[in-house]
């Protein structure tokens, strides 16, 4: 099976992220980057689903020169080879834009199954295995909390509001997980020696076929018109417990209309 | 006037507050127009009409409801070539996210997801989204520049506000695609049905967290949920623990929730659940540690055992409400 893992790298939650004054882009230098979380989960299940059925799973990347490290991550964890798409002219690029470029890669590369997380942790759009479904064609069987496959046939359970609606499809199709799937593995010493050596096919846009004019700030659908950081909360009340701490909140609540 | 399509959420037969809320907003914009599907429409309309939808475009055909998604961006894109709308509003949830995004492709139209306010451009080009990022550090708004404008918003983005209308009912044949027909939802499993609000549109949540301690300590956090009408959230640590459904998971990698208000219980208040609960109008804050982070956004916070203060909160609201 040739399951292909979507893994974008995003600054890290932890640290302090902002955007650029001069055009309301990501900063990227203000924050480390690192691998997507929820991408993680979806590298998880490929590689288990490599371990049952067969196969190989290829990341594909689309980002900046440093998109490297995670791609590499990617690697160490158990991934085969990676395809990263590079360009200066991507830079900008909205969910639109990503998908197209992600999926003309796709094509190119083939699949039997496109394996991302449910979103990122930056953007959090949670489009791209919607947009790219539609886009290559294939059965969008997206927030996976399980996936169990047999011969062409795919079942996942969809995370819902009230539980899981079971959904089925064929193969080949794009999936999303949720971070209930698994447990990420963490990379062995071994496994980050071998990822040393595995292949990385790097792409520009001429290589991958793609019309610069497609992608990009200037083929954006979407702009930012203004950003300010969010205003500090006024500074709450905060009581000591003295016995009477939830007599105090039920007044407070009181005073709110709450109750 | 120019119509402003809402898709519409609902189980069958009720409407749900955020579809309201979506109808109030694209008022601001043009004629609210509804569009419903699958069966219940005529049950439905009613409470369409009464917070301004004009119209009740209806596709039902059979099947509809067994595929996941495309069925409805397939509906929303002929609807939009036929009623020519100025925008499109979606529900910003896990599913309507999807949907506006499987539309933009087909449309080609840009697309903004999870507004908590829509408001029209000073110029008249249409509406401008404010958005809520980086676990709520940074306010952006934004617009979309190119096609009809689909706009994902979260539910209590607004209050519900009435302003009747016909909801005339326009029924739509829908030919699904085969591709649409592809993918089938065989099952729904209901895990834990409960008569409390969904998390991501109820008016008041209450989450707990690793103070909590346990799945059966879950209860207390459950029964002040109950006095108060609210929903019960987790904290990624309690769901890790696995002593409270994943579904219910309040964060950067679960649910984002903009509650009237918002309790916390026994969490610190790490970036992970921030990213889900920043955009609360009112924020409560029970935990034993001073230092928790987590009060930096409290309005009202209560340094103590919330196994002593939140049943004696429970009590007290009951108390309360009764006399």
């Amino acid at each position: 099976m040739n399951i292909v893992v979507c893994v974008k790298q995003v600054p890290d939650t932890g640290a302090e992220r902002t955007l650029r004054a001069e055009d309301a882009r990501l900063d990227r230098a203000a924050a480390d980057g690192l691998i997507n979380e929820l991408d993680e989960y979806a590298i998880e299940e490929g590689l288990r689903l490599v371990e049952a059925h067969g196969g190989e799973v290829t990341i594909l990347s689309m980002g900046p020169d440093a998109a490297s490290d995670s791609i590499r991550k990617a690697l160490s964890m158990g991934a085969d080879k990676a395809v990263h798409l590079v360009d200066d002219a991507l830079a900008g690029s909205d969910a639109l834009a990503t998908s197209l470029a992600l999926a003309t890669v796709l094509r190119r590369t083939g699949f039997d199954l496109v394996l991302l997380g449910s979103e990122s942790t930056d953007a959090r759009m949670g489009v791209l295995a919607a947009m790219l479904a539609e886009r290559l064609g294939v059965p969008q069987v997206s927030l996976a909390s399980k996936v169990e496959i047999d011969g062409d046939a795919i079942t996942i359970y969809r995370q819902t509001d009230y539980g899981y609606d079971r959904v089925e499809a064929s193969l080949p199709a794009v999936v999303s997980v949720v971070e209930k799937i698994n447990e990420p593995r963490y990379p062995s010493f071994k496994g980050i020696m071998a990822a040393k050596k595995k292949p990385v096919e790097t792409l520009s846009l001429a290589d991958a076929g793609i019309d610069p004019a497609e992608v990009g700030l200037g083929a954006a659908t979407t702009e930012v018109i203004s950003f300010a950081a969010r205003p500090p909360r006024a500074a709450g009340t905060i009581v000591k417990d003295e016995g009477d701490g939830g007599v105090k909140a039920a007044e407070f609540l009181a005073t709110q209309k709450f109750i | 006037m120019v119509e402003i399509l809402v898709l519409c959420e609902h189980d069958g037969e009720s409407v749900k507050k955020v579809t309201l809320e979506l109808l109030t907003l694209a008022r601001r914009f043009g004629e609210p127009a509804a569009v419903w599907l699958g069966p219940g429409a005529e049950a439905g309309r009613e409470r369409l009409g009464e917070f301004g939808a004009a119209k009740v475009y209806v596709a039902d055909g059979t099947g509809l409801t067994d595929h996941p998604v495309a069925p409805a961006a397939e509906v929303l894109a002929s609807l939009e070539a036929q009623a020519a709308p100025a925008a499109v509003l979606i529900a910003a949830t896990a599913e309507g996210k999807e949907v506006a995004g499987r539309l933009a492709v087909k449309t080609g139209s840009g697309v903004l997801t999870d507004a908590v306010d829509l408001i029209p451009a000073e110029d008249g080009s249409g509406p401008v989204a404010e958005q809520s990022i980086f676990g709520g550090a940074i306010v952006v708004r934004s617009r979309v520049r190119t096609g009809v404008p689909i706009v994902a918003v979260r539910p209590n983005a607004v209050t519900p506000e009435p302003s009747p209308a016909a909801a005339e009912l326009a029924p739509v044949t829908a030919e699904l695609s085969e591709g649409a027909k592809a993918v089938r939802t065989t099952e729904r499993v209901a895990q834990e049905r409960s008569e409390r609000p969904e998390l991501t549109e109820a008016a008041i949540v209450v989450s707990g967290g690793r103070g909590v301690g346990g799945t059966d300590n879950f209860a207390l956090i459950e029964k002040l949920a109950d006095s108060l009408g609210g929903a019960v959230g987790a904290s990624r640590a309690a769901t890790d623990a696995g002593w409270y459904p994943h579904q219910f998971q309040v964060g950067q990698t679960g649910k984002t929730v903009s509650p009237q208000l918002y309790v916390a219980v026994g969490i610190s208040g790490a970036i992970q659940h921030r990213a889900g609960m920043q955009t609360a109008k009112t924020i409560m804050v029970i935990n034993k540690d001073p230092e928790a982070p987590i009060f930096e956004l409290a309005d009202f916070g209560v340094v103590g055992d919330l196994f002593k203060v939140v049943p004696q909160l429970t009590e007290e609201i009951a108390r309360r409400r009764a006399s």
